[in-house]
């Protein structure tokens, strides 16, 4: 094709309004979408573990550490604790899977209930019944001494039906 | 071009595909066609590159608010936290860095652009009849600029933001009749910047000003429209189109100053100064250097003409500026027949010129802390001299092999923060059984003494979640520092954040009176500076000396 006068103007605003776009929506690109710079351990000490009587879930509250943007807060976490026959321990989120709503261990019928939508959970997190997809996110556990500590959450895999 | 025919026997380029969508949406909102106007607009064949600055202004306004949006996104405008977000943003957020960078860059480049841009217009008479009101637009343009600069100077809420600001408000307070109200208005009545004053501040800057300036950009660029271009004097030949030519121009000029800005953003960093402090008396106030001869104008108006300074030559140079095409009325626009134009223009260019250099010259050098080294949490400052010793103690006596403050890797002891109870009798028995190694997991023979087991005990039962995170953070350096001033009793006769006694004078801010050289002597040998003093002199060796030094030095 002919380079006119007209066409070699032309060609030349385009990429420099590309380029100048491009300079641009980088920059706000990373801004947004990636992650800031995050420090520090998630690790947080839930109590003592002598305080937990096997096959009976506990909720524990314990202080956490948040990194909220520009600001440094503590606030409360909460985790239900099950201590199995075999001195196993495991921590699930408080949180059910199904939409977040807060559930809790009903000792009569012996499962977690999620008030919500009616999702049932067995002791050992896995759905009983209702429209949970998946069976509880647990923290990662560590134990030192007696002292039981929680890591971050795994989210827990989807079941298949 | 390669061509792909579509099995209906339609015409199926990728061109002829975009050309239809084209077609389409402009069918139904006319939208293409409002661009090729816009574009095809008649141009005298003598516009040129001194006609490229308006472009740039507009650019760098459309710029300002996509830069000033974005920062919108992640800070938090009130003072205090207006400062730690924009430290988040300077140094945590990727690419937060260059975001600031071109609003505060650009925030001075605008300046340049707008005030280059009626400089071109004074200089070839383009104000002159019909395009007055384009030329009275035009100046209320620039000031709104000057104003965004004004109120945009308070929100890092810095030391230089909040004493220029300061300044700001009271000259707004000499106007005459108005001056309190006005001072009311900015949220300002007693000297000093409040959060009434900054959410003023912040609201002229983020939604008043700029609705304003889009609205009056709209009028001038229709009023530009509307006369059209001003030709050169003489120049008879036949108009040319916007596009190319004069696009080709505006683009390039467009280009050059976002490249200059773009380096500027990625290699200086926008200052960020320590935090704003009503109390600091040492600190000079600057504004900015477009504002540098307003300042430095006022040092010719003594007391009470300081109004006629501040206030009423600032208002007449305005009215003056506004009134141009009133008072120059000549057709004449050919450069050779305007030289009292010129010879106007030239003076105030050399007197402005002049007023800004003497300012620049003698404003003292500040150290300004650069904002991109990180400068977490300051709280430590806050802590008395006795909870830091204890936090030396605790980490020199190995404590954090068992016991977290508040976060860090699992430890067989309770986080200390998050105990319910930290009584100094149970911590002392907790030593107790420590020293004679009846812990489970401990080594016997850590050897605690009385003073120490004080500290420690004093510290731990001063602990609460939100100073261990101040805590946690606090440099080692100013901790042993600390712990040196504890070990010699310097409490006993001096305070340090209302803790301990007043026989001496208090040492809170020393390092901004005393330099540490003459802190060092005094500690060892008081009576050089004061001879009659009843401070002993002090035997500390060096390395602990200048802890100490260092830590006085440090604490605010």
């Amino acid at each position: 094709m002919e380079t006119t006068r007209r066409s070699f103007y032309h060609r030349i605003i385009c990429s420099l309004w590309a380029t100048i776009t491009a300079a641009v929506i980088v920059p706000t690109w990373v801004y947004l979408f990636r992650p800031s710079h995050k420090a520090g351990s998630v690790w947080v000490d839930a109590g003592d573990v002598r305080a937990l009587e096997a096959g009976k879930p506990k909720e524990v509250v314990f202080l956490r550490l948040r990194v909220d943007g520009w600001k440094r807060t503590s606030g409360n976490g909460t985790a239900w604790l099950v201590k199995s026959q075999g001195e196993k321990i495991t921590a699930f989120a408080p949180q059910c899977t199904h939409l977040g709503c807060p559930y809790h261990w009903d000792e009569k019928q012996q499962k977690f209930v999620c008030p919500c939508h009616d999702s049932l959970f067995s002791i050992s997190g896995e759905v009983l019944t209702g429209p949970a997809p998946r069976t509880l996110d647990r923290y990662e556990v560590r134990l030192e001494g007696s002292r039981v500590w929680l890591g971050p959450v795994v989210r827990s895999e989807k079941i298949s039906a | 071009m390669a061509r792909a025919s579509g099995t209906f026997g339609e015409d199926f380029s990728v061109r002829s595909f975009l050309r239809k969508a084209l077609n389409c949406i402009d069918d139904r909102t006319g939208f293409e066609s409002a661009v090729r106007h816009f574009l095809r607009e008649s141009i005298p064949a003598s516009t040129g590159w001194r006609h490229v600055f308006g472009s740039v202004a507009l650019f760098l306004f459309v710029l300002q608010g996509v830069t000033g949006i974005l920062l919108t996104f992640n800070y938090a405008p009130t003072p205090g936290d207006a400062y730690s977000s924009l430290q988040y943003i300077m140094t945590e957020l990727p690419a937060g860095r260059i975001i600031r960078g071109l609003h505060h860059w650009g925030a001075s480049i605008m300046i340049v652009a707008v005030v280059l841009h009626l400089l071109q217009v004074a200089l070839y008479g383009a104000y002159k009849k019909p395009r007055e009101a384009t030329w009275v637009f035009g100046v209320v343009l620039l000031l709104l600029v000057l104003g965004f600069g004004l109120t945009g100077y308070l929100l890092p809420w810095d030391n230089r933001a909040y004493w220029a600001t300061v300044v700001t408000t009271e000259i707004a307070g000499l106007t005459p009749g108005l001056g309190p109200s006005l001072q009311r208005l900015l949220g300002s009545e007693d000297g000093i910047i409040g959060v009434t004053a900054f959410a003023r501040f912040y609201g002229l800057h983020v939604t008043l000003l700029p609705l304003l300036t889009t609205f009056i950009i709209a009028v001038h660029l229709y009023l530009v429209r509307k006369h059209g271009v001003m030709p050169a004097p003489g120049d008879q030949a036949p108009k040319i189109r916007f596009y190319p030519t004069q696009a080709f121009r505006d683009t390039v000029s467009i280009f050059v100053v976002f490249v200059a800005l773009f380096v500027m953003a990625v290699a200086v960093d926008a200052p960020l100064d320590k935090l704003a402090d009503p109390t600091d008396r040492s600190y000079v106030p600057r504004p900015d250097w477009y504002f540098l001869f307003l300042f430095q104008l006022l040092k010719f108006f003594p007391g009470s003409w300081e109004a006629a300074g501040a206030i009423v030559f600032p208002m007449l140079a305005i009215v003056a500026l506004l009134l141009v095409p009133l008072l120059d009325r000549k057709r004449m626009t050919a450069l050779r027949n305007r030289t009292m134009t010129l010879g106007v223009l030239g003076l105030i260019l050399l007197g402005w010129a002049s007023l800004t250099v003497t300012a620049v010259m003698t404003t003292p050098n500040q150290p300004v802390v650069s904002s991109g080294t990180p400068r977490r949490d300051s709280g430590w400052a806050r802590l008395s001299p006795s909870q830091l010793s204890g936090l030396a103690y605790f980490r020199q006596k190995t404590c954090t092999n068992c016991h977290n403050l508040l976060s860090g890797e699992p430890k067989v002891g309770p986080t200390l923060a998050t105990l319910p109870i930290r009584s100094a009798t149970a911590t002392q028995d907790h030593f107790k059984r420590l020293t004679a190694g009846g812990l489970e997991g401990t080594k016997a023979g850590l050897q605690i003494d009385e003073q120490q087991g004080a500290a420690l005990a004093e510290f731990a039962s001063s602990l609460t979640p939100e100073n261990a995170w101040t805590l946690e953070s606090a440099p080692n350096e100013v901790i042993e520092g600390a712990r040196v001033y504890q070990e010699n009793h310097c409490s006993m006769c001096h305070q340090i954040n209302g803790d301990g006694m007043t026989i001496g004078p208090p040492l809170n801010g020393i390092g901004t009176r005393r330099t540490s050289d003459w802190l060092k002597e005094k500690i060892q040998d008081p009576r050089v500076t004061s001879p009659d003093t009843k401070m002993p002199p002090f035997r500390i060796p060096s390395a602990e000396l200048d802890q100490l030094v260092g830590y006085l030095m440090a604490v605010p």
